[in-house]
């Protein structure tokens, strides 16, 4: 039976391709406070259990990840795929797998977030230039602090960091206590983001821990913003704080850990809806930015995976509709959605 | 309730019934002989020989001189026989004397009368006829009449022969009437009498060469069709031994139709048949806008699908409209109104 579920997904091998495999929902919220798609979520909600298909480019990842030697400077993987097909999943996953395996991680949920709707902009105090986003920075401090309490304990400053004219933080001072700076004064969250994302760096490559970096959205970072000055003059992404810190952590120059981004065309902005290869979604900038990459693409189910995916459903009682348990009902569900995993959950829905 | 689409024969009115002649005979002798003097003319005219000028080459020859670009074929210039132009008429019923010529003039409806006494007098003919039979033999298994392939007059045909009006009452009987002469057994007698008053109904099922199966060179079957709706045209080739997938100008159709509403039109002849996931497809369409090719594509698939079917799933294909050309377009834009029936605002002052 394809639908079978099992935990511990660090035995996952090829044989369990279209399974789906359940996560404990205290460590979702643990792991994922943020990051996983709005619509898993309310799925997790109804059924009451998280339950993530285990699909090949998710093992590809895995399997790269745990081969992958740790000296040498950090390898970078780019998913990429058309619209509805399991990208951002199939990163979730690989964090899941990582976080259960003692990596840091450091999950962007979405960078278009950092690069539109942004209410407030404020001038940086760290360099004149650029311009600071303080609502974005303090939520994903909270989240992050969430995800990876215990190992923010461990993670010592290496050098002393002044936040305005009177507060300080000195050498030796665990990570922790900049997170919490960073959410206590908010106006100085994204140069508390800044520090954090330093520092991490920097001592990644001792081998006292790893590092995940994964991104959703990655092609945010190199587009255009939609948002403006006082005086109406367009941002380019290098003059935000949070967005110049992440290129750096994207760089390759360091080493003991990965770098696993996707490529997301629903909230690129001025970028055509049929774009999603990543010379189209990054241009030029972002290509040579994130040049040389691994590259993984992600399609739609295939006919196993559908089924699995079918079953799960039924057994779930999702699926009420009398049509629906026949062979001709679920040809007719495979025709209509493509096998294209967003249609088959937007369609399942009302039935 | 305004009907769509009339049929001729309710649109015309029954001038022959409407009362007593407005055309002196007089005058249509007239007319005919002006009529072929005309013919005559015309065919001098146009270098033919007067004796073997037939209706058509003066037709033809009207259209020729008289050239119009009106839609009604009805308004055009024409030149027919004065009878096929002025419709028959009731003559005087009556003589010099006042006196009418028939027996039934003072019921009012003298030949609806006389054709009820007529029909009787066979029924009861074939009657006599019957018991006649029935001592020496047992009555002659009737066959049974192509029920389906007739219908009786429409009362307005039936006005039209009588040349006189009638009420919805007296159809039915004589009707009726008819009816009970068919059903019994020895009516064969008078079948000449039916057949006066029966027409045949061409049969539905309009015989359309079906295409045989081709076959391309890695030796899969196909079949083409072709279907259009409003403007857009669509050609459609389906293969057989696929998995389902369906392509549109080069492009998947799930990138093509996003709304899930055209892909299930698309989807439509398939799960009819029950072959949703038998047959590959590849479709080229062109015009219109999304709903309508996705019509144009669906009505191109399931002519494509005949081919691979049995006639009586064919036959329930086209009971379903699933090969009808759907007949709607767009509608004139009327002078005085805004669209089609759109009034323009109406303000009281």
């Amino acid at each position: 039976v394809f639908h079978s579920c099992f935990s511990l997904q660090a035995k996952h091998t090829e044989h369990h391709e279209g399974r789906l495999y359940h996560i404990p929902l205290e460590e979702v919220k643990a792991v994922f406070p943020h990051g996983l798609p709005y619509r898993f979520q309310q799925q997790i909600r109804t059924f009451n259990e998280a339950r993530v298909m285990v699909r090949k480019p998710a093992l590809e990842l895995l399997a790269y990840l745990k081969g992958s030697n740790f000296a040498h400077p950090a390898v970078r993987y780019v998913i990429y795929g058309e619209r509805g097909t399991g990208k951002t999943m199939t990163l979730c996953h690989v964090v899941h797998y990582c976080s259960r395996q003692g990596w840091l991680v450091l999950h962007i949920p979405d960078a278009h977030l950092w690069v539109k709707n942004c209410k407030e902009l404020l001038q940086s105090s760290y360099n004149k230039d650029r311009l600071d986003q303080p609502l974005q920075a303090s939520v994903w401090l909270k989240n992050f602090k969430t995800s990876n309490e215990h190992l923010l304990q461990e993670i010592k400053t290496q050098k002393k960091y002044m936040w305005g004219k009177r507060d300080a933080t000195e050498v030796g001072r665990p990570l922790g206590e900049v997170v919490e700076q960073g959410l206590a004064r908010v106006r100085s969250a994204s140069d508390a983001v800044g520090v954090v994302l330093r520092e991490i760096k920097q001592q990644s490559h001792r081998g006292s821990f790893r590092l995940l970096v994964a991104v959703d959205g990655v092609n945010a970072l190199w587009g255009r913003t939609t948002l403006r000055r006082e005086d109406k003059s367009p941002v380019s992404p290098e003059e935000l704080t949070l967005v110049h810190n992440l290129r750096k952590m994207v760089m390759n120059d360091w080493s003991g850990g990965a770098i696993v981004t996707t490529l997301s065309q629903t909230g690129s902005l001025f970028k055509p809806s049929s774009a999603y290869t990543p010379q189209e979604l990054l241009g030029k900038e972002g290509f040579d930015a994130l040049d040389p990459f691994v590259p993984i693409p992600v399609s739609n189910y295939s006919p196993r995976e559908f089924e699995s995916c079918y079953g799960y459903y039924l057994e779930r009682k999702w699926l009420q509709h009398e049509k629906a348990h026949t062979e001709d009902g679920k040809a007719e569900l495979q025709f209509l959605s493509g096998s294209n995993p967003r249609q088959l959950d937007r369609l399942a829905g009302p039935l | 309730l305004r009907l769509i689409c009339t049929t001729t024969a309710v649109e015309r009115k029954n001038v022959g019934a409407s009362g007593p002649e407005k055309y002196t005979e007089a005058f249509i002798k007239k007319q005919i002989e002006e009529f072929n003097l005309g013919k005559r003319h015309l065919a001098n005219m146009m270098g033919e020989d007067p004796e073997t000028f037939t209706q058509e080459d003066v037709d033809r020859a009207i259209a020729y001189l008289f050239p119009s670009g009106l839609f009604d074929k009805q308004a055009r210039p024409m030149m027919k026989h004065p009878t096929e132009i002025f419709p028959e008429q009731r003559k005087i019923q009556w003589g010099e004397d006042g006196r009418p010529f028939h027996f039934l003039f003072y019921t009012g409806k003298q030949s609806y009368y006389s054709l009820m006494h007529e029909t009787y007098e066979k029924l009861l003919n074939v009657q006599k006829h019957q018991d006649q039979l029935i001592a020496p033999d047992l009555p002659l298994q009737k066959e049974k009449r192509n029920l389906a392939g007739s219908r009786w007059l429409t009362k307005i045909e039936l006005e039209e022969m009588l040349l006189e009006k009638l009420s919805d009452d007296d159809y039915s009987r004589f009707i009726q009437l008819l009816q009970k002469l068919v059903a019994l057994p020895c009516a064969d007698i008078e079948e000449e009498y039916i057949r006066k008053f029966s027409k045949e109904v061409p049969v539905q099922l309009q015989k359309v060469a079906i295409d045989p199966l081709q076959y391309d060179e890695r030796g899969v079957a196909f079949s083409t069709g072709e279907g259009k709706r409003k403007t857009a045209k669509a050609t459609a080739v389906v293969y057989d031994n696929g998995s389902g997938k369906i392509t549109v100008n080069g492009i998947d159709i799930l990138h093509y139709f996003p709304v899930l509403q055209d892909r299930e039109q698309l989807l439509f002849p398939f799960q009819f048949l029950g072959r949703i996931g038998k047959h590959d497809m590849v479709c080229t369409v062109s015009g219109g806008g999304r709903s309508v090719q996705a019509g144009a594509i669906r009505l191109a698939s399931a002519k494509a699908l005949r081919s691979f079917v049995t006639e009586k799933e064919v036959e329930f294909m086209r009971q379903a409209g699933l090969l009808t050309v759907d007949p709607r377009v767009k509608e004139r834009k009327k002078p005085g109104q805004e669209g089609p029936r759109r009034k323009f605002t109406w303000k009281k002052r």
